[in-house]
């Protein structure tokens, strides 16, 4: 066994290029596992970052500064009555939801977390993600009509326009990224995703910084298109709720709601992924080409430990700030555990990264590789999560006409300029 | 024993796959046509497009799979679902069918059939016997060699390629002026 787990190690491609299929298996698994952890923390920062937006403290009560709500909702969805209206389509209303979930997880196979760490490398790779991620707005359409309801209908006609519109601008802005991986030797560029973040480490420079201001504007039409695409605050036109109480998703209750609320968090981390694959060079360290010295590589690859015990230093002030009111005694023993964990964490990380660097052909480098380039990845896609939450705080709701108005005339127009700009200036430079 | 470097790659294009996709796309190719409701059949409709772009890959054309997804599952269909909601399904699914179609529709599909059994039984000399074996990796660098040309000569399909935009521009012309009055 171990020396199964050792030759996967020593392995350079992804499994579903050497053709392993029982790894590519244990990373499907690991990925939604992963995904499934990731919403449910999502749900607890960003019930507390819109709080504290707002300057109210947010889930308090249950755990220790709420820590249990995420766990406490997921039990009470699950355990809610499953409600189809009576004069709903009732196929139709139930595959809805599985069509969004299928879609928003289906393009987590060819999400590059590292050069090897990803489920396979498709030869079309980001035309498949912006393909079946398109999917994602037949679920929401589907399940607006089946609702036989108005909001609802009125909720999936906003967003199936919306959503149709943002592609647009969103795929031109992605064409003149793929554009700049053609700027080699060959002059022969690429869809595949690890590719193209070989392509910015080949060229030592992330697209966002590429032929300046090009790269940042086509990137800046991305994340606002991203944005609509995933129905988020301020584009939330399908379930506004003040207009349309809560859009294409009124009638759903129980667990089929909290498959849509999966489905949109997926989608959220996968187009982010997209983002961060094209424009901030992927699963790089900052820096790779610059500071390549060993010794840089060792202070690199402590950050992820040094993250780790940053959330367990936080954990444990707020353990000691806890008030000492015998009342506060289960929360404040609840907070030092999970301050504990975090800090093992930590120092599981760390003791990887000293092996690591005193033998450097064993699994222990190997596996502090991987861990810094998927800690890597995950840090730039967490700062777009982050943003999500930042735009749904502060910005109010978009009209749906100067939604579509700015859609149509103001990024579509800038991202065609940015595409032909990005060509000729490519052709000058090579 | 070093399953993962292992490069003997197990054939995914496989007679299973083929038959089960094949299936896919002929089933709900049927439920499009026997559906009465309009929504219905636009959902069996996308699955016979993915199904459909399934086969491209197995004929391990990725690129022209990708682009059946985006453009027809992705676009187009969404579009299809648009309009079809905007209608009043309820109504139009009792309706009796109206129009005397069919036995044309009958012809075209027996025509069909006879085209397809002749390129069943004579396809050997027809068709090269089997496809030059291209790497899956560069199959989208053969397209665009197609499309757009090699080393600053025109590709066998460029003339072709660049009157087809020109005419799709037509059409987004011709669509805007046709619903906009005063632009």
């Amino acid at each position: 066994m171990p020396n199964f787990i050792m030759s996967y190690l020593g392995s350079t491609v992804t499994p579903g290029q050497a053709g392993n299929q029982f790894w590519a298996l244990i990373y499907v698994l690991v990925i939604f596992a992963g995904v499934a952890v990731v919403v449910l923390c999502m749900n607890w920062i960003e019930r507390k970052a819109l709080a504290h937006f707002q300057i109210r403290l947010g889930p308090m009560r249950v755990g220790p500064h709420g820590l249990m709500q995420p766990f406490a909702d997921a039990l009470k969805l699950m355990l809610k009555e499953d409600i189809i209206p009576a004069e709903a389509d009732q196929f139709v209303f139930w595959v809805a939801p599985l069509i969004g979930l299928l879609a928003s997880f289906t393009v987590y196979i060819v999400i590059p977390f590292g050069p090897s760490q990803a489920v396979t490398d498709m030869n079309i790779g980001i035309l498949f993600m912006l393909g079946v991620s398109s999917l994602g707005v037949l679920g929401i359409v589907v399940a607006g009509w089946a609702s036989n309801s108005h909001y609802p209908l009125i909720g999936a006609l906003r967003s199936s326009a919306q959503m149709v519109s943002y592609e647009v601008a969103m795929g031109l802005a992605v064409v003149s990224a793929i554009l700049m991986t053609s700027m080699n030797a060959s002059g022969t560029g690429t869809l595949s995703m690890i590719e193209i973040v070989r392509a910015q480490q080949q060229q030592g420079i992330w697209f966002l910084f590429k032929f300046f201001p090009l790269g940042f504007v086509a990137f800046a039409i991305f994340a606002i298109a991203m944005v609509a695409e995933t129905n988020r605050a301020p584009f939330d036109m399908a379930e506004a709720e003040s207009e349309l109480t809560a859009g294409f998703h009124t009638e759903y209750s129980g667990l089929r709601w909290s498959l849509f609320m999966l489905a949109e968090y997926a989608a959220m981390i996968a187009v982010s992924s997209i983002a961060v694959t094209l424009w901030l060079g992927g699963w790089m360290r900052p820096f790779p080409n610059l500071l390549h010295a060993p010794a840089w590589d060792f202070i690199f690859s402590l950050f992820p430990g040094l993250t780790f015990g940053g959330l367990a230093l936080i954990a444990f002030i707020g353990t000691a700030r806890m008030p000492s009111h015998s009342f506060f005694k289960i929360q404040r023993i609840g907070l030092a555990v999970f301050a504990a964990l975090l800090g093992f964490l930590a120092l599981l990380l760390l003791v990887i990264v000293v092996a690591g660097r005193s033998a450097d052909t064993s699994i222990a480098a190997r596996l502090n590789e991987g861990i810094g380039y998927v800690y890597w990845f995950m840090l730039k896609v967490a700062v777009f999560m982050y943003l999500f939450i930042w735009y749904r705080a502060t910005w109010p709701r978009y009209r749906f006409d100067q939604l579509m108005r700015i859609g149509w005339k103001v990024m579509l127009p800038i991202s065609l300029g940015v595409l032909m700009l990005t060509a000729i200036v490519g052709v000058i430079v090579s | 024993m070093n399953p993962a470097l292992n490069p003997g790659m197990a054939p995914v294009a496989t007679p299973f796959f083929f038959y089960l996709l094949a299936g896919m796309a002929i089933a709900s190719g049927l439920a499009v046509i026997t559906r009465r409701n309009a929504v219905h059949s636009a959902l069996a409709l996308i699955v016979t497009l993915l199904s459909v772009a399934g086969l491209y890959l197995m004929l391990y054309a990725p690129f022209v799979a990708g682009v059946q997804i985006i453009v027809y599952a992705g676009g187009i269909m969404v579009l299809f679902l648009f309009v079809i909601m905007l209608v009043n399904v309820e109504i139009s699914s009792k309706e009796r069918q109206f129009n005397r179609i069919w036995p044309i529709g009958l012809a075209a599909a027996c025509a069909l059939l006879a085209l397809f059994m002749s390129a069943f039984t004579k396809g050997k000399a027809l068709f090269p016997d089997r496809m030059v074996a291209l790497p899956e990796s560069s199959n989208t660098q053969q397209v665009a060699n197609m499309l757009y040309g090699e080393a600053g000569k025109m590709g066998p399909y460029t003339f072709a390629f660049e009157i087809a935009s020109l005419l799709l521009l037509v059409a987004i012309l011709g669509a805007v002026i046709m619903t906009k009055k005063k632009i």
